[in-house]
């Protein structure tokens, strides 16, 4: 173990000095990863643990919404917030997400808020192509 | 690793800078960004966030048809419920589907653990474990197909309501459960390899000529826990809304 941190360690430095290709080089060469072995994701098991049962948690509570049968706002609010819990807790913690450098972190969750954008306007979409069914086919088509 | 250079102790970099500032310091000067990442935990982020697309791409395609057609939406609460015990339980299955993937969700998140603590064999279980889970999954979405088949369900039309129905169903849920079956024959590609200490004698795989190591389960931890997340969105947009 103490050689390899120490080997992460030089990495790092070569690079901040300008030794980047070979040092880069010699460590993927080796099959090393930079800082994977020095700092390799270890948790404290009882935190996965925790996460795990909050999932638990979450999913019984949208089941809940279904068995229990709520209908309108209240019903997709809940669903929406209970997604967004899980969602969250699962890529922060069992992806590793909260330890990784920002760098990383905005290179890889702000890509996908575009999708936002498209699933407004193709709501708007949706809407108007509704509304010319309404209009010229009537119900039931 | 014969191949390091030497550690010198007068030769130390800086601490780089955290928050915003280090985001800045680590794009910026042609360097490599992502310092703490090796390449292929990024390329799995990398595909990651294309296959979130992809998925975007089907949710908004199934929310499109489902607002634009004035045929009233069949009540995925009924259709998935089983009778047990006499008694009709709303998506009961599917409730029992997600379960079953959090569950193997949390075995994978143990096995990435423990292959950084160097328990080959406690890791190689758990992802064998994981495996079978996620095997329990595809089958219990193999039933759920078969039973909609039954009743009359199609890509094109369905006896419950809007034709749209179907093909979002097996469009969404197929593409989802061919997910799933990859990364259990994955899991089980590494769990052998783990057990074997490949990671530890640096064998090498007949796919690389690269010499792999523990970090290959976390790689594979995250695909796996994307399957997972996945189905969180579906779960919340197609059986629930």
């Amino acid at each position: 173990m103490t050689s390899t941190t120490e080997t992460g360690t030089k990495s790092v430095a070569e690079e901040q000095t300008g030794g980047e290709t070979v040092s880069a080089h010699a460590y993927h060469a080796a099959g090393a990863p930079p800082n994977a072995a020095a700092h390799g994701q270890q948790h404290p098991l009882r935190l996965y643990f925790a996460v795990w049962i909050l999932l638990f948690v979450l999913s019984g509570c949208s089941y809940a919404v279904d068995y229990f049968n709520f209908q309108g706002y209240l019903r997709w609010t809940l669903i929406i917030i209970f997604m967004l819990l899980k969602a969250g807790a699962i890529v922060a913690v069992f992806m590793h997400m909260a330890w990784e450098r920002l760098a990383l972190v905005t290179a890889i969750l702000l890509p996908p808020l575009a999708v936002l954008v498209f699933m407004t306007t193709m709501a708007v979409e949706g809407h108007y192509t509704y509304f010319l069914r309404q209009i010229f086919f009537g119900p039931g088509s | 690793m014969t191949a390091e250079p030497v550690t010198t102790t007068d030769h130390q970099a800086p601490p780089r800078p955290e928050g915003f500032a280090g985001a800045l310091a680590d794009w910026s000067s042609d360097q490599r960004s992502f310092k703490t990442a090796s390449w292929r935990k990024t390329m799995m982020w990398i595909f990651l966030v294309s296959d979130t697309f992809i998925f975007s791409c089907f949710l908004i395609s199934y929310m499109t048809v489902r607002v634009s057609t004035t045929v009233e939406w069949p009540n995925p609460s009924e259709i998935f419920a089983l009778e047990i015990g006499g008694k009709k339980i709303p998506l009961i299955l599917i409730a029992i589907m997600t379960f079953d993937l959090i569950t193997s969700s949390g075995t994978m998140a143990l096995a990435v653990n423990y292959a950084y603590a160097r328990q080959r064999r406690a890791a190689a279980i758990l992802m064998a474990l994981t495996a079978v889970i996620g095997a329990a999954f595809v089958g219990m979405q193999a039933f759920e197909w078969t039973t909609l088949i039954h009743e009359g369900v199609r890509p094109w039309s369905n006896p419950f309501g809007a034709p749209q129905f179907g093909s979002c169903f097996f469009m969404i849920t197929g593409f989802h459960g061919f997910h799933v079956s990859i990364g259990v024959i994955a899991l089980l590609v590494i769990a052998r390899n783990v057990w074997r200490g490949d990671y530890e004698t640096g064998r090498r795989s007949p796919l690389s000529h690269r010499r792999g190591d523990y970090e290959i389960v976390e790689v594979m931890g995250l695909y796996w826990h994307f399957v997972d997340l996945v189905w969180v969105f579906i779960f919340a947009f197609f059986y629930l809304w």
